[in-house]
């Protein structure tokens, strides 16, 4: 009988797709270029540059109260925890001794400026894996906070209350209560996200087992914040250095252990709860007291080395100044956190669906200027 | 073959008195094509104006309400301004395909609305397998997603267009068989027939269990065959843009927006037909009045169509895979079972 050769030897072929700068996923200007084998990711590439300012350059030609501005610039949602970031810097740089109601605020806004990163994550999260209706409940939740913001330091974004030494004027009057407010109003709504997002069979299925991070990669990728956290490896800088007023408050450390883009997203989750807890304990008791101490006019750092890192809402953010003694730092080094999870993307998304990618991609919680300063 | 109301009836009269007979029917049928046409392409902009209205609501904000009474004319002014405007195209695309593409979707869409019975005696065409004809029509509109993302000359269209014909290849299966289950009840593919079985009793009381679990069935790969949130892999905005129709502009696009929402509206029609007694009345209530079915058959189809709306802007979307596991481990085996099962229903005569 004559057997027929099958012929085994078909072969896809891989090609080659260019994600970005300008792509809906990629949330702003990264660029990735993708290897894909008809749906599945073989490569990522990602691509940088397209919002490079050159602000570390730009800070060593600037004052360093100029330079707390250029810091809202880089991670745009958690602009206030930058600013704090140079502040506390050079604050510990000249040894200043900073008034408790300054740590104290400092630590409520930095706080909610957490959880308004988170919520605007949230619904951006559940935007790329096609749930159009959170992004709009994260803004609705978001829109309260911008208004305490608005209210007290005049901006909604880029906020710069912190100079070094203080804050650039005191917090509004109204500023506690509708904090208080806020609070109240927001428990009742984060359960929201639950029932819409997180208990959602759909979703479950798109984020449990995808994008899998072990601890080990995220140490010697240096992963931080959520990411490295979603992967069990303990690194919130808000536990281990604490600044501000953080030494003064419990809170427990969100953590996962699967590695995996769930996990990563619980975190979050969990850590607005933790920073309303945080809030909560802080909001009625803000010292009385100056809101900022006096600085000279030119304030010119002795010469030396000095690093500070602080936790924003993606991850650890340091801030390292190499001073000569004069009124501009001779370098200064952002470690953005950013920066280090993005490296990640290669080593967790091959082997994924494009659709993985995109996923894995919001689970990253990316803001493309922190990365491109 | 027509069966229309008095007014039609007597414009059917006088074209066959004023020529002879086939060339009066071909102009019979033009007659019809023309009015379903401007009929269908409006009530496809108000669909969308309702799609609008209802996501709107569903996401906390006010939607459209600005141009005309309460926006009414919003989605007018849109396909206006579509009209309007330029047709762009990529260089090197194919472009006898290109633009031969939107033409498969938004005719296949139109050519399938002919067989509704949308009230008594009001049925453009009564064919004898009108649920086979929709069934055979509706998977045309893959091959008009296929050639224009192909034709498109882009990576992102033509992934999309890909996971289109695997896709709507899957769960047409499911639609079929889902329907078919309904037809062991019915029994006749006949669309006015399947209206008539339903005298006593709506087809999903009529056949319970069975007829329910054909009815999710068929929901979820209906919602699947319109390319739709929770599967709406084939435009992913978040994944490829806008999927296959990424390099259309101007009314080419407006013909596959058209068709996505003529499409659903289809869909929600044949449930409605199949398993909700299309124009008959609950418990026959207008039954002397049959102009009124119409309004039945719309209401009971705009609640359908409100569901599918509801999936969108609440579920994610699936990944490709889980896609195809949905339809291939999940829904042709319950479906296969629950044909035998409804199958067993009719023989034994336990319907309600």
């Amino acid at each position: 009988m004559e057997t027929i050769a099958v012929n085994n030897s078909f072969k896809s072929e891989e090609y080659f797709i260019n994600m970005g700068p300008q792509h809906p996923a990629t949330h702003g200007v990264l660029r990735l270029l993708l290897t894909v084998d008809g749906e599945i990711i073989k490569k990522v590439e990602p691509d940088l540059g397209y919002i490079h300012r050159s602000i570390e350059k730009m800070c060593e030609r600037d004052s360093y109260q100029q330079i707390v501005h250029l810091t809202d610039r880089m991670d745009y949602l958690s602009s206030h925890i930058n600013n704090e970031a140079v502040c506390l810097t050079v604050e510990h740089a000249l040894q200043l001794e900073i008034p408790d109601r300054v740590k104290v605020i400092r630590t409520i806004i930095g706080e909610l400026t957490r959880i308004a990163s988170h919520t605007l994550w949230w619904g951006v999260m559940g935007m790329d894996v096609g749930a159009l209706t959170t992004y709009f409940y994260g803004f609705r939740d978001r829109e309260l906070i911008n208004d305490i913001f608005e209210e007290t330091c005049g901006a909604r974004l880029t906020m710069n209350y912190n100079i070094p030494g203080g804050l650039m004027f005191d917090i509004h009057p109204n500023f506690v209560r509708r904090t208080k407010d806020f609070i109240a109003h927001f428990k009742t709504k984060l359960p929201e996200y639950d029932t819409l997002l997180t208990e959602n069979i759909i979703f479950q299925k798109r984020m449990k087992g995808v994008g899998i991070l072990s601890k080990e990669d995220a140490i010697s990728y240096g992963a931080s914040g959520p990411v490295g956290r979603g992967s069990g490896y303990s690194c919130d800088v808000r536990k281990y250095h604490p600044y501000s007023a953080l030494d003064k408050v419990a809170f427990n450390e969100a953590l996962g252990y699967e590695g995996d883009s769930f996990a990563r997203y619980q975190v979050r989750i969990q850590e607005i709860w933790e920073s309303i807890s945080i809030i909560e304990q802080l909001i009625d008791n803000i010292p009385e007291g100056n809101h900022q101490v006096a600085t000279n006019a030119v304030i010119k750092l002795p010469k030396g080395e000095f690093y500070q890192k602080v936790e924003t809402a993606r991850g650890e953010l340091g801030v390292y100044i190499i001073s000569t003694g004069t009124k501009n730092p001779y370098r200064l080094k952002f470690r953005s956190p950013g920066f280090s999870n993005l490296s990640l993307l290669n080593r967790i998304a091959v082997g994924g669906k494009i659709g993985d990618l995109v996923a894995t991609m919001a689970t990253l919680d990316l803001v493309i200027p922190d990365i491109d300063r | 073959m027509t069966r229309f109301f008095s007014i039609t009836k007597n414009i059917h009269e006088w074209l066959f008195d004023l020529m002879p007979e086939g060339l009066a029917r071909v102009v019979e049928m033009i007659l019809i094509a023309v009015v379903y046409l401007l009929i269908f392409s409006v009530a496809g902009l108000y669909l969308v104006l309702l799609e609008r209205r209802v996501a709107a609501w569903f996401q906390l904000r006010i939607g459209p309400n600005r141009v005309g009474f309460q926006g009414l004319l919003q989605t007018m002014a849109d396909a206006l301004k579509l009209v309007s405007k330029e047709l762009t195209g990529t260089e090197r695309a194919d472009k006898f395909l290109y633009n031969l593409a939107p033409y498969f979707v938004i005719i296949s869409s139109l050519m399938a609305l002919s067989v509704f019975p949308f009230t008594k005696d009001f049925q453009a065409f009564d064919i004898n397998i009108g649920l086979l004809f929709l069934i055979a029509i509706s998977s045309i509109g893959v091959i008009g997603i296929l050639l224009g993302g192909w034709s498109s000359n882009n990576k992102f269209a033509l992934i999309g267009a890909m996971r289109s014909g695997v896709q709507t290849i899957s769960y047409e299966l499911s639609v079929g068989l889902s329907l078919l289950t309904m037809v062991l009840l019915a029994g006749s593919l006949q669309l006015s027939e399947i209206v008539e079985v339903q005298k006593g009793g709506w087809l999903i009381v009529q056949g319970h269990i069975p007829a329910f679990i054909a009815f999710m069935v068929y929901m979820i790969a209906g919602t699947a065959e319109t390319n739709r949130a929770p599967f709406d892999l084939v435009e992913a905005e978040s994944e490829l843009g806008a999927g296959f129709h990424t390099e259309y502009s101007g009314m080419k696009f407006a013909y596959f927006f058209l068709a996505e929402f003529i499409n659903m509206f289809i869909i929600a029609a044949i449930a409605t037909t199949v398993f909700f007694g299309a124009w008959l009345s609950p418990f026959g209530i207008t039954e002397s009045i049959p102009i009124l079915g119409v309004l039945w058959f719309l209401g009971k189809t705009l609640i359908l169509v409100f569901l599918m709306m509801w999936f969108r802007w609440t579920f994610p979307r699936l990944r490709i895979d889980q896609l195809l596991t949905l339809e291939w481990k999940y829904l042709l085996p319950i479906n296969l079972v629950n044909i035998v099962f409804m199958a067993i229903v009719v023989l034994l005569k336990i319907t309600i």
